[in-house]
């Protein structure tokens, strides 16, 4: 009986080792991915929204044209609506983002090029140029103010 | 008790299995890495997509004019240079030496020609926006072909009128215009060219335009066929192993490539690049002018006498490339484009201006990233053994395959 507690008592010790030595790999190995210290969100964070912005003035959901995809010139549809779920019209957007992890900016300069229909508009010249995890941030500015929705996408 | 020891071995089988698929030369992989593989080969490659700003582009009669133009010596200032001169077939359209030599020498490694068609922009700097466009600036480079287009309209007028018309229609008569003359020429030919009346200049840009879609039409066939890499991850990704299409040091130097040396961050995709401009700090060449690579490409783009908005151009729809261009970022500064790593070990020596004469020392720079000599390099320490650089360039080296003319293996090839 003595014998077989040391044994699992060995056995756990021996897992307890090997999970400390493979976290330890595992962290210094995504130390070493991250480079510039931004920690990539939880899973639940990441999406095409509906998402509110930083100040919660507007909820904001991309539609993009086909499905985000690396290297390809892309357009995206925003949809807008405010704190009451009323659609924001006549706003201007500005694009803005990157990679945290990479520190560097998206690689184009999208544009709002037009409204669609009552607080949808069309975003174009969009491009990711590689895949993980990209921050696109939407400033949209209307009657009500200007605010930040900040998606996470990961290609 | 029992379902305590359960645990404890599922613990030490799962960590087991999972140092297995850590270690070295392992064929066994995550399906996140599986996914990444798959998105590395070659048949991920999208079907060629149309080119709008050149009307000929597909047209087979424009690429086998195009082809006659890229091997005629005829179009240059000495009778001694052509495409082919710096671009050569049997060697992957390369020419091997650090500085490109014409007529002259020019400040730039010679530049590859498969699938550069899938490019939005072309050369180091990216200073043009289609394949034609880029054809046209060594013809006028006073250090590459070092002719003019009055020149060059006069070799179309005499030795290929047929095959020209035949494409284009009808060629204009140039009369009693001087032998050379056009904007990149030296002094004498800028003055000629500005002496003849605007529309014999628009008439013979026409035609110098037109040997540039031809010369396009002939290059956007040439592709980069498959590697000793693609047929690995066509095995593994049908549950195969790999069995011996890889060796172990290539498959370890594959996981590092894919992982901790952070190479696909800009050697993505299956053609290995992003096709974007980045500073990696490559040192300059000693003796060339200082030059800051997509800072200045950016700008001279939107400037561009044959871009996608000009005159010349086909497209009826918008230029995106164009409209939506980053210029003026600081980020630009001494970055230069990121090359396809396909056939990549057969073109050495490295770099834009050939700064390095073997991957070994390509490797050693991205190991070391030193500061760059202007602007900033994007390039963090790697920390990597030698062991481990000599597995990625084991890797890189899987990366070699046969060039494809329309879809067949060219013959300067063919064993």
């Amino acid at each position: 009986m003595k014998t077989l507690q040391r044994k699992r008592q060995s056995i756990g010790r021996l897992a307890l080792i090997a999970v400390a030595v493979l976290s330890l790999t595992a962290c210094g190995h995504a130390m070493m991915m991250m480079g510039r210290g931004a920690k990539r969100p939880a899973a639940a964070e990441f999406g095409l929204g509906p998402r509110a912005s930083a100040n919660g003035l507007y909820v904001a959901t991309l539609e993009p044209a086909r499905d985000f995809k690396p290297r390809q010139m892309q357009t995206v549809r925003v949809a807008i609506v405010d704190g009451n779920g009323a659609a924001v019209e006549n706003a201007q957007l500005a694009i803005d983002g990157g990679m945290p992890q990479h520190g560097h900016g998206l690689p184009t300069r999208p544009r709002m090029t037009r409204s669609i229909a009552a607080g949808t508009y069309e975003v174009e010249g969009v491009r990711f140029n590689m895949g993980g995890w990209w921050e696109f941030k939407v400033t949209i500015t209307s009657e009500r103010g200007a605010d930040t929705v900040t998606f996470n996408l990961s290609l | 008790m029992a379902a305590n020891r359960f645990v404890m071995i599922g613990v030490l089988v799962m960590a087991a299995a999972t140092m297995i698929a850590a270690a070295s030369g392992s064929d066994a992989w995550t399906a996140a890495q599986l996914a990444e593989l798959r998105s590395l080969s070659l048949s991920e490659l999208e079907p060629l997509p149309p080119d709008p700003t050149n009307r000929v582009a597909d047209d087979p009669r424009a690429a086998a004019f195009g082809e006659r133009l890229f091997f005629d010596t005829r179009l240059s200032a000495d009778g001694k240079v052509a495409c082919g001169t710096c671009h050569q077939p049997g060697r992957n359209f390369q020419d091997g030496t650090p500085l490109g030599r014409g007529v002259g020498t020019t400040a730039k490694r010679t530049m590859p020609v498969a699938s550069t068609s899938r490019a939005p922009f072309l050369f180091w700097d990216g200073r043009k926006d289609s394949l034609w466009a880029q054809a046209l600036g060594p013809l006028e480079s006073p250090v590459e072909h070092g002719g003019t287009r009055l020149q060059y309209a006069r070799v179309i007028i005499e030795k290929y009128k047929a095959d020209y018309e035949a494409i284009f229609g009808p060629l204009p008569s140039i009369g009693a215009a001087p032998f050379s003359a056009g904007p990149g020429g030296n002094k004498d030919e800028v003055a000629a060219w500005l002496a003849l009346a605007q529309n014999l200049r628009d008439a013979i840009t026409a035609v110098f335009v037109n040997i540039g879609k031809a010369i396009a039409a002939y290059e956007r066939r040439i592709e980069v066929g498959p590697s000793r890499f693609d047929r690995y991850v066509a095995a593994v990704a049908s549950h195969q192993q790999g069995g011996t299409l890889l060796n172990a040091d290539e498959i370890a130097g594959l996981k590092l490539f894919i992982g901790k040396a952070n190479c696909t961050q800009c050697h993505n995709g299956p053609l290995f690049t992003n096709n974007e401009f980045h500073n990696t700090g490559v040192p300059r060449r000693i003796g060339l002018p200082d030059d800051d690579g997509r800072l200045t490409g950016a700008r001279a783009v939107l400037g561009d006498e044959f871009n996608c908005r000009s005159r010349w151009s086909d497209a009826r729809a918008s230029c995106a490339e164009l409209d939506y261009l980053a210029t003026g970022d600081h980020a630009q500064q001494r970055a230069y484009k990121v090359p396809s790593l396909r056939n990549v070990a057969e073109r050495a020596p490295y770099m834009n201006a050939g700064q390095f004469a073997t991957l070994a020392e390509v490797l050693d720079h991205y190991n070391r990233a030193p500061a760059a000599t202007a602007g900033h390099t994007e390039l963090k320490p790697l920390r990597l053994k030698n062991s481990e650089l000599r597995q990625i360039e084991a890797f890189v080296r899987t990366l070699s395959g046969p060039t494809l003319f329309n879809g067949g293996v060219m013959r300067e090839q063919r064993q």
